[in-house]
């Protein structure tokens, strides 16, 4: 009896399941959809397929300056905030100090702060210290507020991080300095892989401390935000159908990587005698 | 102690041109003593076996040796140079990881190099000293191959190519064979002891397994509660135990418990005359000392009982009986293999080999 039931309610979990996903899925196969549509947003179901607002999109200089702005201050804050992660992780998984219970909750505060207060109290710092807004204050923004991620990443690498190569490294003449580098960061590398590629995505579609911080050069989420004031237009649909196929490409890379890290660990484990 | 009766064949001593010298040495974790007033020796060109329960410290001590942690107490000397205040990448000595934390991300050829390629050792001096470590632990053919790929036997080679190739002074070796497979363990202690003879480096071997210790040392340091109990050849330690923790540790044996009183050693069934002061006692008696008497006729110098055969167990040539002297003092004995055994006999001692212990 106990077998049958959930067999008997497969049906049932099965429907249940598919109006989840149609809900979280739908809506971006619509608009991908509504992306080829001649007729633009209006007009159910779509009639005639067409390229036209991709032709259209890839004629806006706007667009294109607001994407590479969303690149350069993403790659920025990735090399920022894994620089400034790294240490801090060095700091919890080997260093002993006072106060390092506070420190860890500092650093990780901002996971779970939301982005108004960070990108408010960002905006106070910069208007105290006369700064102009510009994408060099969301850089700062979000390199500084991601460092929270590349920690939590880069500390569960460290502490999966064999201390008996470490040694056997100084053991062999190696200074920890070395050591660091010939030892530590290569069984990093993984780790420093998929924290970089998670800020990255963060980074590029983040709205509310951008917000606070930006200048006169929009970054691509606050272009598109701007543009829907004065209605959709299907070049928005364009846009968000090639962000959506960066972002399956960067997630499915992710998981590649993640899942050849786990394979060579499970790998291991199994061929350790 | 009977030390006076070491085999000079055995490196029994030390004295002469000890490499390394441990100096009172003391370990505190905590609140807990690791290691308590650790005097030891070693020779140069030594295999000097550090045997010992797990907790007793062993492993302690090495990471001591190889700088991984510093005494709380004492010094460690090496060459006549103070070698406990150096960081471990100044050290000459070198260590077999007990899982032998072989690099994962390099080849087994860059493994082995690293030791040289941190010190900037030249490109041509670095590919022949590599090749000859290759060659020495037979693995030319893996040089490309990553550490993964490799069995247990040959991470294990591979583990000490690369401690070697320094040409260190000590090589620290951490249970190097736990891993191994019964087989496999027996043919590595082979290349171990054949290796320690050709390289002609000093070896400070740690283990748990008595066997292999007796097997592959010239002397053990035998460590309990993190204090040594004894250091002498294996032959010196199997024959003459100081205490009966050793006695015990080192192979099987009978401890008998009892008294003398009026020159007369009382232990359970057995009783034979022992012209010593009174007292409470404590002898061992191997297993091997004790055989079947068939006559039932015995020496002066012999002890005689009977008891009946309890256990057999077959071992090949020989078997080991477990019987019983009566109201349930049970000894080891063990015979030359000879079929199947059942009731009471004649068992007979030597009383030298008696052998008067402390506790």
């Amino acid at each position: 009896m106990t077998s049958s039931s959930p067999t008997r309610r497969a049906p049932l979990l099965a429907t249940y399941a598919a109006f989840v996903f149609a809900f979280i899925y739908l809506p971006i196969v619509v608009l991908i959809l509504y992306s080829f549509n001649r007729d633009g947003v209006g007009g159910f179901p779509p009639r005639h397929l067409t390229l036209n607002w991709y032709a259209q999109l890839f004629a806006d200089a706007p667009i294109w300056d607001s994407v590479l702005n969303s690149l350069i201050v993403a790659a920025s804050s990735v090399v920022l905030s894994l620089g400034l992660g790294l240490l801090a992780a060095l700091a919890l998984d080997r260093a002993t100090f006072p106060g390092k219970a506070l420190f860890r909750r500092l650093v990780l505060l901002p996971l779970i702060l939301p982005g108004i207060i960070t990108g408010l109290s960002l905006l106070m710092f910069a208007v105290f210290a006369g700064v102009h807004l510009s994408l060099l204050t969301v850089f700062l923004g979000h390199g500084t507020a991601l460092i929270s991620v590349a920690t939590t990443e880069l500390f569960a690498g460290l502490q999966k991080v064999d201390r008996a190569q470490e040694e056997a490294s100084l053991d062999l003449g190696a200074t920890p300095w070395q050591t660091f580098w010939r030892i530590t960061l290569p069984n990093l590398k993984l780790s420093l892989i998929a924290a970089g590629l998670l800020i990255f995505t963060l980074s590029m579609d983040e709205i509310a401390v951008t917000f606070f911080l930006i200048g006169r050069d929009n970054t691509l989420p606050l272009q598109i935000w701007g543009r829907l004031r004065r209605g959709i237009t299907p070049e928005i649909n364009a846009v968000s159908t090639l962000i959506f196929a960066v972002s399956v490409a960067l997630i499915v890379i992710w998981y590649r990587v993640r899942a050849r890290g786990l394979g060579t660990q499970a790998q291991e484990l199994l061929e350790r005698p | 102690m009977s030390v006076s009766l070491a085999n000079p064949t055995e490196q029994g001593t030390a004295t002469e041109a000890a490499l390394l010298e441990v100096r009172k040495v003391a370990k505190r974790f905590g609140t807990i003593d690791v290691l308590k007033n650790i005097s030891l020796n070693i020779a140069s060109g030594e295999f000097l076996t550090l045997l010992g329960e797990s907790g007793s410290g062993k492993t302690t001590l090495l990471r001591l040796i190889a700088g991984f942690e510093q005494p709380s107490v004492g010094e460690i000397w090496m060459s006549g140079q103070r070698l406990d205040i150096l960081p471990p990448y100044r050290r000459r000595v070198n260590t077999v990881f007990q899982n032998y934390a072989l690099f994962p991300h390099l080849s087994v050829r860059d493994n082995i190099a690293y030791g040289l390629r941190v010190k900037n050792t030249s490109r041509s001096e670095m590919s022949s000293r590599v090749d000859e470590a290759l060659r020495m632990v037979k693995m030319q053919d893996f040089a490309a191959s990553r550490p993964s790929k490799l069995s247990g036997g040959q991470q294990q080679r591979v583990a000490l190519a690369r401690a070697l190739i320094n040409r260190p002074q000590l090589l620290l070796l951490d249970e190097p064979l736990s891993a191994l497979d019964a087989n496999l363990r027996k043919e590595m202690q082979g290349e171990l002891k054949a290796l320690q003879r050709e390289v002609g480096i000093t070896f400070l071997f740690v283990t748990h397994d008595q066997e292999e210790a007796m097997a592959l040392s010239g002397r053990i340091a035998l460590l309990r509660d993190g204090a040594l109990e004894q250091v002498a050849s294996p032959r010196e330690i199997y024959a003459h135990p100081a205490t009966a923790y050793a006695a015990q540790f080192i192979g099987q044996t009978n401890l008998l418990r009892g008294e003398i009183r009026d020159s007369i050693a009382t232990c359970g069934a057995l009783r034979w005359l022992l012209d010593e002061t009174d007292g409470p006692v404590i002898f061992s008696l191997r297993p091997e000392s004790i055989r079947i008497c068939a006559d039932g006729k015995r020496q002066t110098s012999e002890v005689k009982f009977r008891a009946t055969v309890r256990q057999q167990f077959y071992g090949g040539p020989s078997e080991l009986l477990e019987v019983d002297c009566g109201s349930g003092q049970m000894l080891r004995v063990r015979i030359p293999a000879r079929g199947p055994l059942a009731g009471e006999h004649d068992f007979v001692f030597t009383l030298a080999d008696a052998i008067r212990m402390k506790e």
